[in-house]
């Protein structure tokens, strides 16, 4: 059946003397994750004071399935009267409860959270790939096993918050309203809560309209913990919950990730509050390869940093800087590997690219990437890649020879969309990098060490990363500069933001 | 980027590039092979195209012309044709296919030779000294031409790692050169023995080393030195060989060779190539494995897609 098959795919003479056909093209069946394990409710309320309740207005919303289109099912909608009393749940279970609990106790709810996520993680990124779009591969192998160890890092940290500190008077906030994008749902809730709690706050947390039903899934875990009501309270809305949430009067600190617009709109509704705010907002960051460079694995890193969730992730190395020597080898080898990249159904495990999150984003990435064949790049997407019929889909691709005066090297695409440009010496490669508004991320590759170190120093990001990209730890401080943002998440620097130094 | 010189055929000197390998970087691209899912009637197709592509080995001491005869039985027709058809019929299974060669020590070809003879299954035979390599070149070649004229048609050779890590690049070239020579029109397979070279810089060193001086084939591993093949070595080598052919237009083959022992294993090698070079370059005239107990495996692997459970394991002969 397959060599019929194959010989008559492909019909190429062997010189061996048997008859067999000697090549195949070897094409993966499709291999699901069954999506049974997730059980999804006709509607889903607001998580208050440690119960689902209705939303005040009686409207709920639907969440789609990217992949497919299809709605998933409906989600309440939070006015200011929900956020509102939320915010007193959240209040009162700071001042009953939470504030009064040692490090210790604190630390005891945590590592049951994260304990819970674990066994229940396929669950977990079955619902993250349905919402989300993003390949089960990643939200099995990437998303949720960083969630659970963003809860057991800042598990171990409750008890030894002085210890961080040491010499200076340490308290909780308050209450923390917290607002987080679409591309990590549940990654960024976790960044989020685990972190407040940790340092003794209460929270109430907003996920993106487009992927609310991790965040969801995710009050079953603090119901199974016993986290005490009130704790953590969860409001599903869109822009105007957001803005209830951020500018509600005894809200005690803000932490927003999202787009540098909305954040800019936070960072002025907050301005004559006494609210503390950290932001993490978008990025342009640049991937520089230099000439002697591991190119191979350069590669590796160039792909995972730009094709990674769809590019859908705001520290993605969308700017590729190429020393001019090796450029031309670079791009041969680059078209050669994401002609591999294979783009479909995200609950087949061999999905390398999912859905495209939403339309809107999907019609956004199409504007571009028309806006960036008017201005002039060269542009390429694999030719014999086909996308499913129904489903937001989009090519990888990448456009060369772009000029830093391009509007798609200036702003953030946020899709599988990656410029190319050339550079002489590692000072044209600093400069370029550093000629942008953001300032998140950037990627060095180069096997020598000393070159990678002045280059560094001199790269105005919150991360840098060297001969890799795209890494993530609930260790390591992240964060940006200029319009990525300021304040940092992750670490023990990480912490500063949700507590007062006396 | 690192570049040795060495002088080629009529004293020319010829630059021999080495791009530089990033150890984790490598690492993980290859570990990313082991997550790809490969089921139903792929997983069927790469099981008959593994099958296709092993060169059944015995390389021991003990070897006796019974010995290799039993292999050669095996490696002709690895399970009894009629007996395999009655758990076919259900699902139309193509007959299982012959292995693509045996591989035994020079002494040992002329016995297989003449059995396997119009089979279309090669004649392998490992050569220059192996699995050391550690004897004058004049022996190496004797013990080349020896197996060739025995009626070796595939030469496994091994690089004078002695030579290699000590620097001397030149002989290392003179000797695959002059092995290639000897060889006739007998195919050539380089084994690096990549678990003696100590890092993955050194390994694609060696392997741009063999391929300019004259290898069709670069092969891992003898299988007597641990670590043998391993993916993150295999994929390395199939990057050297992707640029070669950027460069120069030929082809190379690839063998692994040594701790190969699954169908598992099997398939995320066959994914690595699939995406490493392209389907084009899955053939047994481009990639072989290096094994013996791994057609066990996908015999039995074959057997469960058939009948829908694994299949009793003695019904496979162990050689």
């Amino acid at each position: 059946m397959l060599v019929k098959r194959a010989k008559a795919a492909l019909n190429i003479e062997t010189p061996t003397p048997s008859a067999r056909p000697v090549t195949l093209s070897f094409e993966y069946a499709p291999s699901l994750e069954s999506a049974d394990i997730v059980k999804l409710k006709p509607r889903y309320g607001l998580y208050i004071d440690g119960k689902m309740v209705e939303p005040s207005s009686g409207r709920y919303f639907p969440t789609v399935n990217p992949a497919t289109e299809a709605v998933l099912t409906e989600i309440a909608e939070a006015t200011e009267k929900d956020v509102d009393r939320a915010v007193q749940a959240a209040r009162k279970a700071y001042e009953k409860v939470w504030s009064k609990l040692s490090g210790r106790e604190r630390g005891r709810y945590l590592f049951r959270i994260a304990r819970i996520i674990q066994e229940r993680a396929r669950e977990f990124a079955v619902l993250e790939t349905l919402d989300n779009g993003k390949p089960i591969r990643e939200s099995r192998d990437i998303d949720i096993p960083l969630v659970a160890a963003h809860f057991f890092y800042h598990a171990g940290w409750a008890d030894k918050l002085q210890d961080a500190f040491p010499g200076r008077e340490i308290s909780s906030l308050g209450v923390v309203g917290q607002v987080i994008p679409w591309n990590f749902p549940l990654l960024m809730a976790a960044w989020k809560i685990a972190p407040a709690l940790a340092c003794g706050n209460t929270v109430v947390l907003k996920p993106a309209e487009t992927t609310p039903l991790t965040a969801l899934l995710l009050t079953e875990v603090f119901e199974e913990a016993g986290l005490p009501p009130g704790v953590v309270n969860i409001v599903t809305g869109a822009g105007a919950t957001g803005a209830a949430l951020v500018s509600h009067p005894d809200v005690d600190k803000v932490a927003f990730t999202g787009s540098t617009e909305v954040g800019k709109e936070i960072l002025e509704a907050t301005a004559k509050t006494n609210k503390k705010l950290t932001l993490e907002l978008g990025g342009k960051s640049a991937h520089i390869v230099f000439e002697d460079a591991a190119l191979d694995q350069a590669v590796e890193g160039v792909v995972n940093g730009i094709y990674f969730n769809q590019g859908h992730v705001c520290c993605a190395g969308s700017r590729l800087l190429l020393e001019e020597s090796i450029a031309e080898t670079f791009i041969e080898k680059l078209k050669k590997r994401i002609d591999k990249i294979r783009v479909g159904n995200p609950l087949d495990k061999n999905t390398d690219i999912g859905a495209i999150n939403s339309k809107r984003e999907f019609e956004k990435i199409q504007r571009l990437v028309a806006l960036g064949k008017e201005e002039g790049g060269e542009f390429y997407e694999p030719a014999g890649t086909v996308l499913p019929a129904k489903g937001y889909f989009h090519k990888p691709c990448f456009f060369a020879n772009v000029s830093s005066s391009f509007t798609l090297s200036r702003i953030e695409i946020f899709g599988p969309v990656l410029t190319i440009s050339t550079f002489r010496t590692p000072q044209e490669a600093i400069m370029k990098a550093n000629d942008t508004s953001y300032g998140l991320a950037a990627g060095i590759w180069s096997e020598k060490g000393s070159k990678i170190q002045k280059v560094a120093s001199a790269l105005k990001a919150g991360v840098i990363w060297a001969n890799t990209y795209n890494k993530f730890d609930p260790s390591a401080p992240f964060g940006g500069y200029f319009e990525s943002g300021f304040g940092r998440e992750g670490g023990r620097h990480g912490l500063l933001p949700y507590l007062e130094e006396k | 980027m690192r570049s040795i010189t060495v002088r080629g055929p009529e004293g020319r000197l010829l630059p021999i590039l080495v791009p530089p390998v990033d150890e984790v970087g490598a690492q993980e691209r290859a570990d990313f092979f082991t997550k790809r899912s490969i089921k139903k009637e792929s997983k069927l197709q790469a099981l008959y195209l593994a099958i296709r592509m092993c060169d059944l080995t015995t390389l021991e001491g003990a070897d006796t012309p019974g010995k290799v005869l039993q292999l050669c039985a095996k490696a002709k027709s690895p399970v009894p044709p009629g007996l395999f058809a009655a758990f076919a019929e259900k699902k139309k299974l193509e007959p299982i296919p012959s292995v693509a060669a045996v591989c035994v020590y020079p002494s040992m070809v002329k016995v297989a030779a003449d059995v396997l003879r119009g089979t279309g299954i090669h004649i392998a035979s490992v050569a220059t000294a192996f699995p050391s390599g550690q004897a004058p070149l004049s022996t190496k070649l004797d013990d080349t031409r020896f197996a060739v004229e025995q009626g070796a048609d595939e030469i496994d050779m091994v690089i004078n790692r002695g030579a290699f890590l000590s620097g001397r690049y030149q002989e290392v070239f003179d000797e695959i050169r002059a092995v290639k020579e000897a060889c006739g029109p007998a195919h050539l397979k380089v084994i690096l023995e990549t678990g003696e070279l100590g890092s993955l810089d050194k390994i694609r060193l060696a392997a741009e080393i063999a391929m300019e001086a004259g290898a069709d084939f670069i092969k891992t591993s003898t299988g007597k030195i641990q670590p043998a093949a391993t993916l993150p070595v295999t994929l390395v080598m199939l990057q050297s060989i992707a640029d070669f052919y950027r460069r120069t237009g030929k082809k190379i083959g690839m063998k692994p060779a040594g701790g190969i022992r699954t169908a598992k294993q099997a398939i995320q090698y066959l994914c690595m190539v699939n995406e490493t070079l392209g389907p084009e370059w899955l053939t047994p005239d481009l990639f072989r494995f290096g094994a013996s107990a791994l057609l066990n495996d996908l015999l039995k692997q074959i057997f469960k897609e058939a009948t829908g459970r694994y299949y009793y394991e003695k019904a496979f002969s162990l050689d």
